[in-house]
């Protein structure tokens, strides 16, 4: 009886412990997000920028005609999901892309959402309209796009030059959202109107963001949150600490350091705190148009110093990948094969045979211990450019380079880049979608104004349009491996890592994901909710 | 004394007019501007949409007509818009006044009420223990920087109270809403408080050796009377100076304390208007800190001939 009595007591437990869970794991309505974030943005228009300091408030007041999973960490093309799309089709021989629209939609001022807004944000995308983007820095993702034409409000269709597969993938990016048609790109820049889950409140620059919750969003039942709001904390010491005392229930997505975050463990150990790949790649931008670096032989020798694994135990404790233009796997969908990746000169094991190897080109080229060769090292005056410059300073004197520290402040570091008054700069480069077609032809395709070295090779061109008319994904990727290897081995511009960031919150946010292949499309946040 | 205040208020004009000027021409010299930065942040530059943007923003017209467009609307109350809001200057720089005034007089209020008291003590007790220990404290007053100073207020605060005193937009206690001035006007105003400590001493000091006190003491004049009716009195003169100097350099030490404790004051927002070479709120905000030293300098001068009818009788 009394081992019955015993049973029936565990059953209980067991039945209440599985309850709790159950009970806990629930999504709970309501709560304001408070999160604080690293700069303030200079406007609220996501078309006209190029950072996530716009996406990370902006991108939940929007929907896309397609999105990545927002649970899932990794962007790939069998996780886009339809959003303003009910659903799409490729037709024509992959030449046209048509999405079937969702009914009932509306913008957050109340008026209905159709085809023609979608016609309107990629005219002036393509800057086919009357109405101009003050700055269009992603005018060259729809090169391929013909037109787009409307089937009634509730069917448009995307019209390519040739296939390209990836349009998909770029328009599932958070950089991608729909404008409506009847505001002004000047009113978007300062009260933005979206059909997302949040609605903008107020941007007071370097102070805060607040959004309210759509309380007539179209995906019943969403937005948990009440709203989120941002307080714009620069001094990163004082965003870490506001945080650690539970000021804010998030840190700024991926803008915890490594080192930083041993502190957060430490001081909020019930913070949950994630490292991931973020696919931005430091790497080195060489002026080949003039002496030294026009000679091939001293650009491979530069390449082959650099010892990859030092920068990253140096700077993330470890926590990076090597890798080439795609971002390194697993996280990475289109990154070589190791074997293939070790196979490039200067990614060897062996850093002191590359070494030497540089050594020797360096002394074809008419250096060597008696006659270095002084550079300077141009990057901007951010640390995590100026850190790598250092270190990479301190590699090039293995090969009798003497580098000298060039830091240049943010608002003249691009025009220096363009007019070419470089000899090396240290650089970073982020990939809003991990797709080829996004990071060969933005950096590297002849003309390109992001391809900062104007390194052209017509040769990779061709394949560069190869590889985005392939609709086989196996055999697209052995085309970007081949690809890729060749532009590290012309050194056009040297990757030295692909970093890891670390993302912290509060244990009572739930339904947060930290997207590992691109840090620009995973803010809608219409499925966090707070426990509490 | 009539003439006096013309003569200084002729002086005022003229200064302002030479700090436009200054201001206006040092901010083109600085390399880059707005649009260059915007081009920057996105990476890239389309040379059409870049002279759009010039000219939209006005600054493709020569330096001399934007300098008369600024300063004529400047003088009319019409500061423009800024570039990177797209608000207008006005309505972007006023809220943010009171919440620098609030610090900066409280750091001023903290720099006086400690530091003229204790440098009092420390000139009558001259020699003594506590004259050594308050030295001490004024000379770490004035060696720590209030950045430093402030991040370590924080890191204590949260390790010790699992609380942070940053700017809070809406206390829900008045304990919050003075924490929210009281802790960062501290930070910035200790080395206010050690400099006006020092100052006082070393005035206080002179005047307490000078005949009239010595005259006072024979007479039998309480201490209390001595250092405070008579010593101190003629005491304050540089000690109002340095705190009319203090309160324009004030503004230097405010950019760090309210980026410390992310205070949405002008201090913090001049900084990054600069960054961003925001032209219309540098410069209007330059300029009205301009009119607030000028005016604290010109109401010292007053003070003077107020505290000191030579003053007064020579000009």
């Amino acid at each position: 009886m009394r081992s019955v009595r015993a049973l029936a007591a565990m059953a209980a437990l067991s039945l209440l412990a599985i309850s709790t869970v159950t009970f806990a794991g629930e999504p709970k309505q309501g709560g304001i997000l408070r999160m604080y974030h690293r700069d303030s943005p200079g406007n609220a228009s996501i078309h006209e920028g190029a950072t996530y300091s716009l996406n990370v408030p902006f991108m939940p007041v929007f929907n896309n005609l397609v999105i990545y999973k927002q649970d899932e960490a990794q962007n790939r093309m069998d996780n886009i999901v339809p959003e303003l799309a009910e659903s799409w089709a490729w037709v024509s021989d992959n030449k046209t892309l048509t999405f079937k629209l969702r009914q009932g939609v509306k913008w957050h001022d109340g008026k209905p959402f159709t085809s023609a807004d979608v016609k309107c944000t990629f005219d002036m995308l393509m800057g086919k309209s009357q109405q101009k983007f003050r700055q269009n820095p992603r005018k060259t993702w729809y090169d391929q796009v013909n037109d787009i034409s409307t089937n009634g409000d509730l069917e448009v269709s995307f019209n390519l030059k040739r296939p390209q597969p990836s349009l998909l993938a770029l328009l599932a990016s958070g950089y991608t959202p729909v404008y409506p048609c009847h505001v002004s790109p000047g009113d978007m820049r300062t009260h933005p109107i979206g059909t997302g889950p949040f609605k903008f409140v107020e941007f007071k620059a370097n102070e805060s963001i607040k959004l309210t919750r759509n309380t007539d969003y179209w995906r019943k039942g969403r937005p948990y949150l009440d709203g989120i709001e941002f307080t714009i904390i620069p001094n990163r010491s004082t965003a870490i600490l506001a945080f650690v005392a539970g000021k804010f229930d998030m840190a700024f997505p991926t803008e915890v350091s490594i080192p930083l975050l041993k502190d957060v463990k430490s001081q909020a150990p019930n913070a949950v705190c994630v490292v991931e790949p973020n696919n931005v790649a430091t790497n080195i931008i060489v002026n080949s148009s003039a002496p030294p670096f026009d000679n091939i032989d001293i650009r491979r020798a530069m390449a082959l110093s650099l010892d990859r694994k030092a920068f990253i135990s140096i700077m993330f404790e470890g926590q990076g990948d090597v890798g080439g233009t795609m971002e390194p796997a697993p996280a990475g969908l289109w990154a070589m094969p190791k074997e293939m990746l070790e196979s490039i000169p200067g990614y060897g094991p062996d850093v002191n045979a590359n070494r030497e190897e540089a050594r020797k080109l360096m002394q074809k080229a008419g250096y060597g211990p008696d006659k270095h060769l002084a550079v300077k090292v141009s990057t901007r005056n951010i640390p995590v450019y100026r850190d790598p410059a250092v270190i990479l300073i301190d590699q090039l004197k293995s090969i009798y380079i003497d580098g000298e520290l060039d830091v240049v402040e943010t608002a003249n570091w691009f025009p220096k880049i363009a007019r070419k008054d470089y000899m090396l700069g240290l650089n970073l480069t982020g990939n809003a979608v991990d797709d080829p077609d996004q990071s060969f032809y933005e950096n590297y395709s002849c003309g390109s104004e992001r391809n900062y070295t104007n390194y052209c090779n017509k040769e990779i061109e061709k394949l560069f349009d190869v590889q985005s008319q392939e609709t086989d994904v196996g055999k697209r990727k052995k085309l970007v491996w081949d690809i890729d290897k060749k532009l590290q081995e012309d050194v056009a511009r040297p990757i030295i890592f692909h970093a890891r960031t670390g993302s912290c919150w509060q244990s009572y946010v739930k339904g947060v994901t930290v997207m590992s292949n691109s840090s620009y499309n995973g803010y809608r946040y219409e499925d966090v909710w707070m426990d509490k | 004394m009539f003439a006096y205040l013309v003569r200084r208020l002729f002086l005022m004009l003229v200064t302002l007019f030479g700090i436009s000027v200054v201001i206006f021409f040092l901010l083109r010299i600085v390399p880059g501007n707005i649009v260059d930065i915007l081009f920057a942040a996105a990476g890239y530059v389309d040379p059409a949409d870049k002279a759009n943007l010039e000219k939209e923003l006005g600054i493709d017209q020569p330096l001399i007509v934007q300098y008369w467009h600024w300063i004529s609307g400047f003088l009319r109350g019409d500061f423009g818009y800024s570039y990177v809001s797209e608000k207008p200057a006005l309505q972007e720089i006023l809220p943010r006044i009171p919440i620098t005034a609030r610090l900066a007089g409280l750091a001023l209020l903290f720099s006086a009420s400690i530091g003229i008291p204790l440098g009092v003590i420390s000139a009558v007790k001259q020699g003594t223990r506590l004259d050594y220990a308050l030295r001490v404290v004024s000379l770490s007053g004035l060696s720590l920087p209030s950045f430093w100073l402030g991040l370590l207020i924080l890191t204590a605060s949260v390790a010790m109270f699992g609380q942070i005193p940053i700017f809070n937009p809406n206390p829900q206690t008045w304990l919050e809403a003075f924490a929210t001035y009281a802790v960062p006007a501290a930070a910035v105003g200790f080395r206010s408080a050690a400099l006006t400590m020092r100052i006082t001493r070393s005035s206080m000091l002179e005047v307490l050796r000078q005949d009239y006190i010595r005259t006072a003491r024979a007479k039998g004049a309480s201490d209390a009377a001595v250092n405070y009716h008579h010593a101190l009195k003629n005491a304050i003169l540089p000690v109002i100076t340095v705190i009319g100097i203090e309160a324009a350099f004030l503004i230097g030490g405010l950019i760090v304390t309210e980026t410390v404790f992310n205070i949405p004051g002008v201090a913090r927002f001049l900084v990054e208007a600069i960054r961003w070479r925001d032209y219309p709120i540098v410069q209007n905000l330059v300029m009205l800190i301009a009119v607030v030293v000028v005016s604290a300098n010109f109401i010292v001068d007053m003070l003077y001939a107020v505290f000191d009818p030579r003053i007064r009788y020579t000009d």
